[in-house]
C-alpha cells in the first residue's frame, strides 16, 4: 500500500488512519509501519499464553478498554448450567475467567446474554464500526470487514504484543479487487459467492492481500450476508476482507449499545462516508465475478478451495493439469470417501451443522428455518442448530425460530464455535459424513475422520429434508403441513 | 528470542500441499494453556499412522521440514509453530506459506523458507533417495543447500533481521511508547469503548 495522497483504496484509507509511526526504507527493505488497534477481541484458546507472557515480563495490559474476551471455542452446547464435563477445556475456560478478572478485561462468560462466538458478539454490541482496525488471536476476524473496517488474525505473540502496546508492527499488505456485478438469483446466497471466489483464485491466492469486495451484488447484501464473504477470505489466504460502508452499515450500527451517540454519531457518520476506495485508486489485483450466473456451490474435498456447483459431479483426479492439484484430489477424494463422476446431488449425509461463525446470526437462522418450517426431516440424518450468540438464541426464540426447528426434528442448542471445529463435544465420527454451513472442510477438522461438506444455510436446510446434499429448488414439492 | 543464523539438519520431504494448521496440530491439542510441550501434538492425525515419514528412520530425526505449496493455511493458532518447534523443526521449506503462519513463524524463530517449487522438486528427490540427508538453510545468504543442490530463498528483510538478531519485538515497539501515546491523544471521539460495559437490556 502507498502512502500517497492521491487516490487510495478502502484498505490503504483505514491503513493510513493508523499509522502511529511509519517503518524507514523502501520497496523490499522497508521496516514495517507501527499500526493503532482500535479494538482486540479474546476468546479461551488463543489467550492464556500471552497473559501468562504479560505476567513473566511484568507488564501490564495498556488498554483494557479497547479489549474484549468471551468465552467460545470450548464451551458446550449442552447443559450449560452444568460444570464442564472436559477438564482441559474447564481449566482454559477457568484460566480466562481469572485472566480477565486479574487484568481487568470486560469478560462475557458462558451463560452471559452476550456470550457467544467472538465474531459475533462484537458486531452485535455495536463494537465493531468502519474504519476501525480490529485483531483476534483467530483468523475468522476478517468477518468485521463487512463494516469497512480492517480486520484480521494474529498468533499469540502478537496478541500479547497488542495487550502490551496497542499496536503491531505489519508491512503493508497488498489489495485485491473481487468485483461481483449482477443479481443473484433464488436459492444463491452470500456463501456460494465466496465458495466461488475461492474456488476461483485458490486457498493461496489471497495471499499477502487484503481484498475488497465491490459490486452491485455486493451492495444489495445485508450485513449478516457481507459478515459471511468477509469471514471466509482467510479461506482464500487473504489476510483480510472488506466491504465500504453504506447505509446498510449505517442502519446495522445505529442503535447499538456501543454506536456513537448525538453529535459524536454525525461525525461518525461523515467519516464513514469516506470510506470508500477513491475513483482512479489502484488494485495489485482485481477478478471478476458474474452474480446471475452463480449456482449454489458446495465443497467435495479437504480444503476450501475444493469446491464445485451443487449440480455438477465429483472431480476426478484427470481433471487437473497441476500434478499437486491431481495429488490432492486423489488424496481428498480417498479421504472423502467419494469417487470421482459421482452427481454432487447423490451424496448422502449424515449430520447437517447450522451455524458457526460464517452462517449462525439471524439471517441465516430465518432462512434455514423458512426451508424446513413443516417439512419433514430426513429420518437417517442429525440436524444440529447452533445459533452464533446467546443474544441470537433469544432473539431466534423470540421469532419462534427454535420451536421450528424443534418440531421439525433438528437440536437447538446453545451459542458457540461448536462442530465448526470440534473443541466441544460436538464432534463427527470417524467417516461420519456432514453438510456444514461452517468455513474449513480439512480433514479431520469436525472430528478424527469426519467429511465436511461446505454449504450455505439454504443447502443446508434442504440437505436435512432429502437426505442427500440438496438445493432448496429440489425439495420444492415436498409436502409441507400447515 | 534465540538467534539464528544457519541451521542444519535432516531434511523431511513431505509431498503435500495445502497442510493447514489442523493437520499439523489438530485442535483437541489447543486447550492446553502452556507454551511448550506440544511435541507429541505435531501431525498428530497423521503420526497414528505407521508409515508417515515421521514415523521413519531417520526422518524421524529430522529438522528441517521440505514441503507442498500453501503451507500452514487456515487457523491463527501459533501452536502450530510451537508444536513443530517442540518437535525439533528448525526451519520449513515451502514454495508459499499461508500468511498468518509465516508471521508466527518468525516470531517464534522458526525459519519460514520460501524456495521455488521447481528447487523443492529436486531437494525432495535428493531426500527420497539418500534418506538422511542433511538440508542448511542460511539467512545470511538467503540459500538453501541440499546435497549438490543450492537454491535462493526468500525471506522479508525484517524478519531475517530479527532472527538473525534474537530480538523480541514486544520491546522494540515499546521504545516507541512515547508515539503510541500521542497517537491515542489524536484519536476521534467517536471510537467505540468496551468499558464501561454496554449491553441491550
Amino acid at each position: 500500500m502507498s502512502t500517497m495522497q492521491s487516490p487510495q483504496t478502502l484498505a490503504e484509507k483505514v491503513w493510513n488512519a493508523h499509522v502511529v509511526r511509519h517503518g524507514e526504507g523502501e520497496g523490499e527493505a522497508r521496516q514495517p509501519d507501527l499500526i493503532y488497534i482500535d479494538l482486540h477481541l479474546l476468546h479461551e484458546v488463543t489467550s492464556p499464553q500471552a497473559f501468562e507472557g504479560l505476567r513473566l515480563a511484568g507488564r501490564k495490559l495498556r488498554r483494557p478498554d479497547l479489549t474484549i474476551a468471551t468465552e467460545d471455542h470450548n464451551t458446550p452446547t449442552l447443559d450449560i448450567d452444568k460444570p464442564i464435563a472436559d477438564l482441559t477445556s474447564r481449566t482454559q475456560i477457568f484460566t480466562l475467567r481469572d485472566n480477565c478478572k486479574e487484568f481487568g478485561v470486560r469478560l462475557h462468560s458462558l451463560g452471559d446474554k452476550e456470550q457467544g462466538i467472538v465474531h459475533v458478539v462484537g458486531p452485535q454490541l455495536g463494537l465493531t464500526q468502519p474504519g476501525m482496525t480490529v485483531v483476534c488471536g483467530d483468523s475468522h476476524t476478517s468477518t468485521h470487514g463487512a463494516f469497512g473496517a480492517l480486520a484480521f488474525g494474529i498468533g499469540t505473540s502478537e496478541v500479547e504484543h497488542v495487550m502490551a502496546t496497542q499496536a503491531l508492527s505489519l508491512k503493508p499488505f497488498k489489495t485485491m479487487s473481487i468485483n461481483v456485478e449482477g443479481t443473484l438469483k433464488p436459492g444463491v446466497t452470500a456463501k456460494d459467492i465466496i465458495l466461488a471466489v475461492i474456488a476461483k483464485i485458490g486457498t493461496g491466492g489471497g495471499q499477502g492481500y487484503v481484498l475488497e469486495y465491490r459490486g452491485s451484488a455486493i451492495r444489495a447484501l445485508s450485513m449478516d450476508a457481507r459478515m459471511t464473504i468477509c469471514n471466509m477470505s482467510i479461506e482464500a489466504g487473504a489476510r483480510a476482507g472488506m466491504i465500504a460502508p453504506d447505509e446498510t452499515t449505517f442502519e446495522y450500527v445505529k442503535g447499538r449499545p456501543h454506536a456513537p451517540e448525538g453529535d459524536d454519531w454525525d461525525a461518525a457518520v461523515d467519516y464513514w462516508k469516506s470510506l470508500q476506495s477513491d475513483e482512479g485508486a489502484r488494485f495489485d489485483n482485481e477478478v471478476f465475478l458474474n452474480a446471475d450466473e452463480l449456482e449454489p456451490f458446495v465443497t467435495w474435498g479437504t480444503n476450501p478451495g475444493q469446491g464445485v456447483s451443487l449440480s455438477s459431479n465429483v472431480p476426478v483426479p484427470e481433471d487437473f493439469e497441476d500434478e499437486n492439484d491431481r495429488k490432492a484430489c486423489e488424496r481428498a477424494l480417498t479421504y472423502m470417501g467419494l469417487t470421482g463422476g459421482t452427481p454432487m446431488k447423490e451424496i448422502r449425509v449424515d449430520t447437517v451443522f447450522l451455524g458457526s461463525c460464517t452462517n449462525s446470526r439471524m439471517e441465516d437462522l430465518r432462512a434455514a428455518a423458512e426451508i424446513v418450517k413443516g417439512r419433514e426431516k430426513d429420518p437417517q440424518i442429525r440436524m444440529i442448530v447452533v445459533p452464533g450468540s446467546a443474544r441470537v438464541r433469544l432473539e431466534a426464540e423470540a421469532e419462534g425460530l427454535d420451536k421450528i426447528f424443534k418440531d421439525f426434528g433438528a437440536e437447538w442448542r446453545f451459542a458457540g464455535c461448536s462442530m465448526c471445529l470440534g473443541m466441544n463435544p460436538d464432534q463427527l465420527a470417524e467417516g461420519e459424513r456432514c453438510a456444514s454451513t461452517s468455513n474449513r472442510n480439512f480433514e479431520g477438522r469436525q472430528g478424527k475422520g469426519g467429511r465436511t461438506h461446505l454449504v450455505s444455510p439454504l443447502v443446508a436446510a434442504a440437505t436435512a429434508i432429502r437426505g442427500t446434499l440438496a438445493s432448496p429448488s429440489d425439495i420444492a414439492n415436498t409436502p409441507v403441513s400447515a | 528470542m534465540e538467534k539464528v543464523v544457519t541451521h542444519t539438519g535432516i531434511g523431511v520431504p513431505l509431498r503435500q500441499s495445502n497442510i493447514d494448521t489442523d493437520q499439523i496440530i489438530p485442535a483437541v491439542y489447543l486447550k492446553r494453556i502452556t507454551r511448550t510441550g506440544f511435541e507429541d501434538a505435531l501431525f498428530a492425525g497423521w503420526r497414528r499412522d505407521e508409515n508417515f515419514i515421521l514415523n521413519t528412520e531417520p526422518y524421524n530425526k529430522g529438522s528441517v521440514l521440505v514441503a507442498g505449496p500453501d503451507f500452514g493455511t487456515g487457523s491463527s493458532r501459533e501452536h502450530a509453530v510451537w508444536a513443530l518447534k517442540d518437535y525439533g523443526f528448525k526451519a520449513v521449506i515451502s514454495a508459499r506459506f499461508a500468511d498468518i503462519f509465516r508471521g508466527n513463524s518468525g516470531k517464534q524463530g522458526l525459519v519460514a523458507a520460501e524456495v521455488a517449487q521447481s528447487d523443492i522438486e529436486l531437494i525432495w528427490k535428493e531426500l527420497e533417495n539418500n534418506p538422511g540427508t542433511e538440508v542448511t538453510v542460511n539467512l545470511d545468504a538467503r540459500t538453501v543447500q541440499c546435497g549438490s543442490i543450492v537454491a535462493p530463498f526468500q525471506i522479508d528483510d525484517y524478519t531475517r533481521w530479527r532472527l538473525m538478531e534474537g530480538l523480541d519485538d514486544i520491546g522494540l515497539t515499546l521504545k516507541q511508547e512515547a508515539d503510541i501515546t500521542s497517537f491515542e491523544a489524536s484519536r476521534p471521539a467517536f471510537k467505540p469503548q468496551t468499558l464501561p460495559a454496554r449491553t441491550a437490556d
